[in-house]
């Protein structure tokens, strides 16, 4: 499995709460969105779609290539990688 | 605005609800299809009567939200504001009440009372989502009436539900979603600056929302509305507050969530749903693959087994036929009018009768994979791929079409959401070998390469494929700055087909196409027909000739004689009259004869450099008139036209002085 990269932070590799991108997240790992790094147009159309801040969101499928896809309020929705990599989450599930 | 025998309904709802089931139910037949007066984006209206009332429904584009970020948002909401219909019916899907919601509350504000329509409960129930509707509407303080429209459930109810709202609207409480508090001052301070220079029809309070959130179109109308040091103010709040568009968001959400709290059930955890079992294959980076080929094989399979039997039935029965009558009917008159209608107008009509079992064939499949929810997961699943020629994954099957015919291929790039990419891969789709280009590749190769045939055959069809990879990254780079659209597509749960709605859709588009294509067909036909014949009415002292040796010299570049230039042309109507043309100008009298005299007249290099230019060249006329209709612009339509005459040519040019270098 693969390890979330923590900017700045050392040592303890168990904090349970780590902040991340949405594309770190492995398979049926959960977390809360935090809030997104794009321009104008992107957020608002994330945001529309339900990627808001406080809203839950689950990895369905990712393969560390190619487009993933996430479930955000019952719905799955298929997300480039770059545009997963500028979604800014808190993991609630999941190790490693 | 109601007289009591005819009212206006507006239908709306985001994509995958079942929006367009609920219209056809509701119109049937009685629709007409055509364009938002400007834009390419389709418009469509019916009518239905009801206790004496005649009921006009407007079919909105589907979106997820209304702001300015797409032409169907702007359509969407104009039409509501402007055209104030008396009731608009959202349609929402059982299974996404959270999410579909999101649109709801962005028309609830709006001047038109709502009624809400969930349908899809059938859906719902399979994937353990409970709604309860009742509670859903003492919430939402607006109609609400759960459908199951592929199984006409609902549809009476969502009738009298209209009727009642237009005859007695006092009822109508609308809960309306309210700004979060840490934002609400600042509404109330933008509010105050604008109101007294917000257009009618616009609401005041919906035009300060939207300034909040930073809508483009209305900014820019309010720019030049406002006098300069208000516009000031009020960009100075915007400038500072431009994230508010994330908390204008969260704010209706929170609002949903309090809607929904007691109306909606969801299924438990860990129970796997129909879709995640179906996605497991589907969606997999390599058996999705595997899925897509599958489907797609199968498609091939059938448009050859029934496809082409069917077109050389209508070939011999119907245009073969339709020319014996008309010679017969005809044979009293003069000899250049049984031509002109035989020749001219049934050849030409009779290209585009032989298109229907093809074009039947494939607007099925397409409407079958988007109904069952299929073709979403084929555009994630080459996504990995489109995207390195800037195209969206979604733009795969319209180009595979294109492998059978170019026309079908062009109309399917609807599924395509952006404008960009829509237009990006109807640029390219005339540079997938068609059937008709393979035949004539299939009938010129073994004249002049024997063993060699197939090799070159496939390297042909490879270098064709290559140019489509090449200008797709190059138009991209060009027209479109190097970037494309974020990719963000939907995955609709899997579900039963409505065959109702699939018949629909190909009664509809064969019809578009006869109407467009077909008369274009016709006309050049004819025209070219015309060329031919005058003014001596012999092909090789024509004005078609006359046209072949102007372009004589261009075809010594290239190793060919007039009479190829000529065949090149009228290829114009349908890539297989080319090999008629020639066996017409040589006098070869049929193929065989063809077979034994072009060897004679040409060599390898510049049979090669024939089929380059061929397989290259400007579509037939049907595919350029479908890609006018498709991209609603001249712009367009002669830059694909000048750039594959360019590539096509030089390519060739290339080629023939290469081979016959080395030859």
């Amino acid at each position: 499995m693969r390890r979330v990269r923590r900017r700045g932070v050392r040592g303890d590799r168990d904090l349970p709460l780590a902040p991340g991108r949405l594309s770190e997240l492995n398979a049926g790992e959960q977390a809360i969105i935090e809030g997104c790094d794009a321009g104008h147009m992107l957020v608002s159309r994330l945001s529309a779609l339900g990627f808001t801040p406080d809203a839950p969101v689950t990895m369905v499928q990712n393969f560390g290539y190619g487009p993933v896809i996430v479930s955000v309020r019952d719905t799955r929705i298929a997300l480039g990688r770059g545009e997963a990599a500028k979604i800014r989450v808190r993991r609630t599930s999941g190790g490693r | 605005m109601s007289d009591g025998r005819s009212i206006r309904v507006a239908l709306a709802g985001q994509p995958n609800v079942g929006k367009s089931t609920v219209f056809n139910l509701l119109t049937g037949l009685s629709q007409h299809v055509g364009n938002w007066p400007g834009k390419t984006v389709e418009r469509k209206e019916g009518v239905y009567s009801h206790n004496g009332t005649e009921v006009h429904i407007v079919d909105l584009p589907g979106t997820y939200s209304l702001t300015a970020n797409s032409a169907e948002e702007v359509i969407a909401r104009d039409h509501i504001i402007r055209e104030r219909p008396d009731v608009v019916v959202v349609v929402i899907n059982a299974s996404s009440v959270e999410r579909n919601l999101y649109l709801v509350a962005e028309l609830l504000p709006l001047p038109s009372p709502v009624i809400v329509a969930v349908n899809m409960m059938d859906v719902a129930a399979q994937h353990g989502v409970q709604i309860e509707p009742d509670v859903l509407e003492a919430a939402l303080g607006v109609p609400v009436v759960p459908m199951i429209a592929t199984k006409n459930q609902g549809i009476h109810e969502l009738v009298q539900a209209i009727d009642n709202l237009v005859q007695d609207g006092t009822q109508y409480e609308p809960k309306k979603p309210e700004i979060r508090d840490d934002h609400r001052a600042l509404l109330e301070e933008l509010n105050e600056l604008v109101v007294g220079y917000v257009p009618s029809p616009y609401p005041s309070d919906w035009v300060s929302l939207k300034l909040l959130e930073g809508d483009v179109e209305i900014m820019e109308m309010m720019e030049n509305r406002l006098p300069e040091d208000v516009w000031d103010r009020v960009y100075a709040i915007l400038m500072e507050h431009e994230d508010a568009v994330v908390a204008v968001a969260g704010g209706r959400y929170e609002w949903i969530g309090r809607m929904t709290r007691a109306a909606l059930v969801r299924p438990g955890v860990g129970q796997v749903t129909i879709t995640e079992r179906m996605d497991r294959w589907a969606t997999h980076p390599v058996w999705g693959l595997l899925v897509l080929a599958c489907i797609l094989g199968l498609v091939f399979w059938l448009t050859y087994s029934v496809g082409a039997p069917l077109q050389g039935l209508l070939e011999t029965y119907v245009v073969a036929g339709g020319a014996e009558i008309a010679t017969r009917a005809l044979g009293n008159a003069p000899s250049w009018l049984s031509s002109l209608v035989v020749d001219g107008v049934i050849g030409g009509a009779g290209t585009v009768v032989t298109f229907i079992p093809i074009l039947v064939i494939f607007f099925a499949f397409m409407g079958l994979l988007e109904d069952v929810g299929y073709m979403a997961r084929a555009g994630y699943v080459m996504d990995r791929f489109m995207h390195l020629m800037g195209l969206h994954g979604k733009s795969f099957i319209p180009l595979y079409l294109g492998f059978g015919c170019n026309v079908p291929a062009v109309m399917g790039t609807r599924v395509i959401e952006s404008r960009r990419g829509r237009l990006l891969t109807i640029m390219l789709v005339p540079l997938v070998p068609c059937t008709a280009r393979m035949m004539v590749l299939a009938f010129i190769t073994p004249l002049f390469f024997g063993a060699a045939a197939p090799l070159v055959a496939w390297s042909l069809v490879g270098l064709s494929l290559t140019v489509l990879a090449v200008s797709g990254v190059l138009i991209n780079r060009v027209a479109f700055g190097g970037e494309r659209a974020a990719f963000i597509m939907e995955l609709p749960l899997y579900h039963v087909p409505n065959w109702r709605t699939i018949g629909i859709l190909i009664w509809q588009r064969s019809l578009a196409f006869f109407k467009r294509a077909g008369t274009v067909i016709l006309v050049v036909s004819v025209v070219l027909w015309v060329l031919s014949a005058l003014p001596t009415g012999e092909i090789e002292t024509s004005f078609l000739a006359g046209v072949g040796r102007l372009l004589a010299p261009l075809g010594s570049l290239l190793g060919l004689s007039w009479q190829m230039m000529v065949a090149l042309l009228t290829s114009f109507i349908a890539k297989e009259n080319a090999v008629a043309s020639l066996g017409v100008l040589y006098g070869a009298g049929g193929e065989a004869g063809l077979a034994q005299i072009l060897p004679e007249i040409l060599t390898p290099a510049a049979a090669l450099s024939y089929l380059v230019v061929q397989m290259l060249f400007v579509p037939c006329v049907a595919t350029v008139a479908t890609v006018f209709q498709e991209s609603n612009s001249w712009k367009w339509t002669l830059f694909i036209l000048v750039f594959l005459l360019a590539v096509s040519f030089g390519l060739g040019i290339v080629i023939y002085q290469v081979a016959s270098f080395v030859t």
